[in-house]
C-alpha cells in the first residue's frame, strides 16, 4: 500500500518551531460556536469574515450530521479598515428581524480582535439604538484564533454565559451547577441521567443534547427543543455548588461562578473511565449530600466485570493518543487501569497544566515515551513510524496514520467525520467506559484474528 | 416577486421565478451581515482552486484554523505525490500578531522546502496577515531566490471580497507560473500516442474530484488531443509552467478559472471555450466545441461523434431504467456556481426530474437569466440563500430530492427528502457520460430510499 503521508518525509526531521503540520487542534471560534449551540434559542454569531462561520458550520455539520445554525458579520475590506461596528449593528438588526432568537452569542475572530473592535461598546450602542428587542439579549466572548485552541473558545463562551447571566439573589437552591465541558450531546444526556439517577437537582451548561442529536420530524427547526434555558443560567448564581468537568473547558466558568456568585466549585476530570467516573460520582454524593443509587453501583460493577473478563487482551498493549487535554487525561488513566501503556500523547492545545495532570494520573513516562503539548499529528506520525504502538486513539484524521502504519484505530474526540455513533452513544460514566472498552477490544481482537495463522485462529476469545 | 415566497426583508431582489417577465436578480451582492449565509470567504476560494496541485506545498499563513478547516476536505485525487493532502500552517500566535509573522513564515517555508523538496510553494494570506501587514511577497521572493523554486504569494485575505475574489487570487498565482518552462513530451502522463500531438489543450477549472479529470482527459485523448495541463486537478507545477504552448483552453466551472483563461488569451493568444461536463448533453457539447476549435482537422469532430455515440450506447440503457423510476420527481438545486446549476437542471431533466428550486452562492445576473429561460415557469431562482429560506422553499414546492453541498445535506434529511452531494464530498465521479449514470444512481439511491416512506408513517401511537 502506498503511504499517504510519510512518503514525503523521513521518520525523523529537524525541529520545526515555526511550522505546524497536520494540526491536532483548531482555532477558538468553533469552540465558542459549539458552546453557544448548547443554550436554548441562542444563535451563535461569528464576528469576522464569512469564511470562518462557514468553516465552523461545515465542520460541526460533518461531525454531528445535523444542521448547524450560526450567523456572521460578513466582514469586508471596509469593515477591516473602519472597524466592524456597523457590520455587527446591522447583523444584530438582521438576526432579530429574520431569525428571532432569544440570545445572540457573538464570538470574535482573529480579524475583529486585531482591528480592536470593542464588543461591549458595540452591544451597548445596539441597546441604546433599540436594535435589541425587549427580553432579548446579545452577549459576547473574546476568542482570538491566535491564542489557545478550539478548547479555549469553548471555555471562554461557557464562561461568558455565566458572566452575563448568572445572578445571586441570596436564596440558595439545592441545585448543582454542572459544567459538562466539550463532550458530545450523548455524553450530556448521560450526565443528566446519572444526576437524575442520584436525584440531584442540577443545571447543566451548556447542553447540546436535544440540539445536535435531533430526531427526524419532517421539519427543519432553527432552534431545536434542547439547550440550557436562559432562566436556568440565571439561577446558576444561586446554586448550592458547581462541578466543573474538565479543567480546560469548564474550569474558567466554574471559577467565575465562584467569584461572582460565591458558588463553591469542584473542578474534576471528565468522567471518562472507571476512576474518573468514581471521582465524579463521589463528588456528587458529597456535594449534594445524596446516596449513590443502586443502579449506578451496578453499572460500575458491570464495567469492572468487563475489565476483569478481558484484562488478558489489554495487558501491556501500547497506545498512542491524540486529542484534547480534558479528554486525554482521564482516558490515559482508564487505559492505565486496563493495564495498557500510554506511549505517545499529543494535544494541540497549549498549557502546562495538561502535562502536570497527566503526570499525576499516570506518572512520568518511561524512556522513549513522548508527550507533545502542544504538538501536531505529523510529529505523532513520525514517532509511530520510528516505533509503532499496538493502538491509536484519535479523531478522524488519525485514520491516515493508522493506514500508513497499519495500527488498530479507535476514533475518539473531535472531529469524527467518517463514522457514526458519537452523538448517540456516550463515552462518559461507567456505561460510556464500557463503550470505550468495547471499541478498543474490537479493534485489538479483530487485529489478532486478522494476523493469526490458521492453526491459532481462535473461535473462543 | 412578493410575499408568496415569504422572502426575507433585505433579500427581495435575490429571489425570483422562472417565467417572470423581467427576471433580474440583484446578485453579486455581499451577504447581508447577520444572515446565516452558506457562503465562504476569499481564502476558501483560493484554497479550493490551488489545493489539487499535488507536487507543491500549500502553506497557510495565519492562525491554525484556516489550515485545519481546509485539511483534505475535498477529494482531489492525485496519481503521484500526496503533498496537497497534508495541512501546513504557520500557526500564528499572539506574539506574531504583535511583532509580525514574517520571520515565522520564512522559517516555515525553509523547513518545508528542505523537507519535502516540492516543485513550488504557495503561501496563502489569511485575514490577519492583511491586518498586521506582513510583506508576504517579499518573503516569497527571498525564499524563491534562495531555494530556486517558484514561491508564490496568494493574496487571499478572507475579508477582501467574496469566494470569487479568491478564485481570482488563485488564478493570479497560477498565471505567474505560466510560460516559465517548456512542455516536455517525454514526461507526458497521459496516452503516449498523443504525447506529441499538435492539437494541445489545457483543461481549466477541473479539480479531479473522485478522478473526474482522468475521465475527461481520456475523452480528449481518444479524439487525438494532447492535454498539456489540467488546472488544477491532479495538477503538476511543471505542466502548468509549460501550458502556454496549448492551442486552446477548455474552461469548466466558469466561476473559478475564467480569469485565467482571459489572462492566457491576452498574454499568449490562446483562445478558450467554456464547457461543462455534467450531464450527457453538456459533455457531448464539450467534445464538439473543442473539436470545432480545430476547423482545419475535421477528423477531430468525427472522432468526437464516435465517442459520443459509443458512450451514449453504454449509458442510455441505465439512464432509461433510472428515469422510469424517477419520472415526475421534483428537485431543489443549490450549489456554489450557477454554471453547474445549469448543467444540473438539464441532467435532472434527462432522468425525468423537474427542478423546482435552483440557486447558487455566486451566480451572476446573466447566469440567473439563463436559468430562468432554462427552467420551467414557476421554478424558484435564488441567489445566496440560507437554511431557513431553502427549507421554506422546499416545503412550498414539494421537492423530493436536494442537490447541494455539505451544509445542505442535514437540512434535506430533516425535511425527509433525498440528497445528493454535488460538491466537495462527492465520492464517485459525476462528470462525463459515466458520471451521468453515477449521478442518476445517487439521485435514485437517495430519493427512492425506503427511509422517507418510513419517515412519513409517524410511528406507533401517533395521534392516538
Amino acid at each position: 500500500m502506498t503511504e499517504l503521508y510519510l512518503k514525503h518525509t523521513a521518520a525523523e526531521s529537524p525541529p520545526r518551531e515555526a511550522l505546524t503540520i497536520n494540526p491536532a487542534k483548531t482555532c477558538q471560534p468553533i469552540g465558542a460556536m459549539y458552546a453557544a449551540l448548547g443554550v436554548h434559542r441562542c444563535l451563535p454569531h461569528s464576528h469576522g469574515s464569512q469564511g470562518c462561520c462557514s468553516y465552523h458550520r461545515s465542520t460541526l455539520t460533518r461531525h454531528y450530521k445535523e444542521p448547524v445554525m450560526a450567523a456572521t458579520s460578513s466582514f469586508t475590506e471596509g469593515a477591516s479598515v473602519f472597524g466592524g461596528q456597523s457590520n455587527l449593528l446591522q447583523a444584530i438588526n438582521t438576526i432579530f428581524t429574520l431569525y428571532d432568537p432569544d440570545i445572540i452569542a457573538v464570538h470574535t475572530t482573529c480579524l475583529s480582535e486585531t482591528i480592536g473592535d470593542d464588543l461591549p461598546q458595540i452591544i451597548g450602542k445596539a441597546t441604546a439604538e433599540g436594535k435589541i428587542p425587549p427580553g432579548r439579549v446579545v452577549i459576547h466572548a473574546s476568542t482570538p484564533s491566535y491564542i489557545g485552541s478550539h478548547v479555549t473558545g469553548f471555555a471562554t463562551m461557557t464562561r461568558a454565559f455565566v458572566d452575563y447571566f448568572a445572578e445571586r439573589t441570596g436564596k440558595r437552591t439545592e441545585a448543582l451547577a454542572v459544567f459538562p465541558g466539550w463532550v458530545e450531546p450523548s455524553d450530556m444526556a448521560e450526565l443528566k441521567r446519572l444526576l437524575e439517577s442520584m436525584e440531584v437537582p442540577y443545571i447543566l451548561l451548556p447542553d447540546t443534547s436535544g440540539v445536535l442529536d435531533g430526531p427526524m420530524t419532517g421539519y427543519f427547526e432553527m432552534y431545536p427543543e434542547g439547550g440550557t434555558k436562559l432562566e436556568d443560567i440565571r439561577r446558576m448564581g444561586d446554586a448550592k455548588a458547581s462541578i466543573a468537568l474538565g479543567p480546560f473547558c469548564s474550569g474558567p466558568a466554574a471559577k467565575l461562578l465562584d467569584t461572582k456568585c460565591k458558588v463553591p466549585c469542584e473542578i474534576l476530570d471528565l468522567p471518562i473511565g472507571l476512576s474518573a467516573t468514581d471521582r465524579f460520582i463521589d463528588s456528587l454524593r458529597r456535594v449534594a449530600g445524596v446516596a449513590v443509587s443502586e443502579r449506578i453501583v451496578k453499572e460500575r460493577g458491570r464495567l469492572l466485570d468487563m475489565m476483569a473478563d478481558m484484562h488478558q487482551y489489554t495487558y501491556g498493549k501500547t497506545v498512542a493518543l491524540a486529542g484534547d487535554p480534558d479528554q486525554l487525561c482521564p482516558l490515559s488513566e482508564f487505559l492505565r487501569d486496563m493495564d495498557m501503556k500510554v506511549k505517545y500523547v499529543v494535544t494541540g492545545t497549549p498549557g502546562k497544566a495538561f502535562e502536570a495532570r497527566l503526570c499525576e494520573l499516570i506518572g512520568a513516562g518511561e524512556e522513549g515515551d513522548w508527550r507533545g503539548a502542544p504538538g501536531d499529528l505529523f510529529s505523532l506520525h513520525q514517532k509511530l513510524k520510528a516505533k509503532p504502538t499496538d493502538l491509536l486513539i484519535a479523531n478522524s484524521y488519525g485514520k491516515f496514520i493508522a493506514r500508513d502504519e497499519d495500527i488498530p484505530f479507535v476514533r475518539f474526540g473531535f472531529p469524527i467525520m467518517d463514522r457514526i455513533g458519537h452523538s448517540d452513544f456516550p463515552y462518559v460514566g461507567y456505561r460510556g467506559a464500557m463503550r470505550i472498552m468495547e471499541k478498543i477490544l474490537n479493534v485489538l481482537m479483530d487485529r489478532q484474528d486478522r494476523d493469526a495463522p490458521n492453526e491459532s485462529f481462535e473461535l473462543v476469545m | 416577486m412578493d410575499g408568496s415566497f415569504a422572502v426575507l426583508q433585505g433579500r427581495r431582489g435575490q429571489v425570483g421565478a422562472a417565467g417572470d417577465a423581467a427576471l433580474e436578480l440583484a446578485c453579486g451582492r455581499l451577504s447581508l451581515p447577520g444572515s446565516v449565509s452558506q457562503r465562504a470567504c476569499v481564502f476558501c476560494g483560493s484554497r479550493v482552486v490551488l489545493y489539487p496541485i499535488a507536487d507543491a506545498v500549500h502553506l497557510v499563513h495565519g492562525p491554525v484554523g484556516c489550515a485545519a478547516f481546509t485539511w483534505d476536505i475535498r477529494g482531489s485525487v492525485s496519481t503521484g505525490p500526496q503533498l496537497h493532502r497534508l495541512s501546513f500552517s504557520t500557526d500564528l500566535r499572539e506574539t506574531d500578531v504583535v511583532f509580525g509573522g514574517e520571520k515565522r513564515l520564512y522559517a516555515a517555508l525553509c523547513a518545508l522546502i528542505e523537507e519535502h523538496n516540492p516543485r513550488a510553494a504557495f503561501v496563502y494570506s489569511t485575514c490577519i496577515v492583511g491586518i498586521i501587514g506582513d510583506d508576504v511577497a517579499a518573503v516569497c521572493r527571498k525564499v524563491s531566490a534562495e531555494r530556486g523554486i517558484p514561491v508564490l504569494p496568494v493574496q487571499s485575505e478572507g475579508f477582501k471580497g467574496s469566494k470569487k475574489d479568491g478564485y481570482r487570487a488563485a488564478c493570479d498565482a497560477i498565471a505567474s507560473l505560466i510560460g516559465t518552462a517548456e512542455p516536455d513530451p517525454s514526461a507526458y502522463r497521459g496516452e503516449t500516442a498523443v504525447a506529441k500531438s499538435p492539437f494541445a489543450i489545457n483543461i481549466l477549472g477541473e479539480f479531479n474530484l473522485a478522478g473526474e479529470a482522468w475521465m475527461i482527459r481520456r475523452y480528449y485523448e481518444r479524439m487525438g488531443i494532447r492535454v498539456l495541463s489540467i488546472m488544477t486537478g491532479d495538477g503538476r507545477i511543471d505542466e502548468i509552467r509549460g501550458s502556454h504552448r496549448a492551442c486552446l483552453n477548455v474552461v469548466q466551472c466558469s466561476g473559478s478559472m475564467i480569469y485565467l483563461a482571459k489572462e492566457m488569451k491576452e498574454r499568449w493568444g490562446i483562445p478558450f471555450v467554456q464547457v461543462s461536463y455534467f450531464g450527457v448533453d453538456d459533455t457531448a457539447e464539450a467534445l464538439y466545441s473543442v473539436a470545432s476549435a480545430f476547423p482545419e482537422v475535421p477528423i477531430l469532430a468525427e472522432r468526437a461523434a464516435v465517442i459520443v455515440a459509443e458512450e451514449l450506447d453504454k449509458v442510455l440503457p441505465d439512464l432509461r431504467s433510472f428515469r422510469a423510476e424517477l419520472e415526475g420527481m421534483r428537485a431543489a438545486v443549490y450549489v456554489g456556481g450557477a454554471f453547474k446549476a445549469r448543467s444540473l437542471v438539464k441532467a435532472l431533466r434527462l432522468i425525468g426530474v423537474k427542478t423546482v428550486i435552483v440557486g447558487s452562492q455566486t451566480g451572476s445576473k446573466d447566469d440567473y437569466r439563463d436559468l430562468g429561460e432554462l427552467c420551467d415557469p414557476g421554478t424558484i431562482i435564488v441567489d445566496d440563500s440560507n437554511p431557513a429560506e431553502l427549507s421554506r422553499f422546499i416545503r412550498l414546492m414539494g421537492a423530493d430530492v436536494f442537490i447541494g453541498g455539505v451544509k445542505e445535506r442535514p437540512i434535506a434529511y430533516k425535511l425527509g427528502i433525498g440528497f445528493c452531494d454535488h460538491n466537495h464530498e462527492r465520492k464517485i465521479p459525476l462528470a462525463g457520460f459515466e458520471g451521468m449514470v453515477n449521478f442518476a444512481r445517487e439521485v435514485h439511491a437517495s430519493a427512492t430510499s425506503p427511509v422517507w416512506e418510513l419517515a412519513r408513517s409517524k410511528g406507533p401511537g401517533y395521534g392516538r
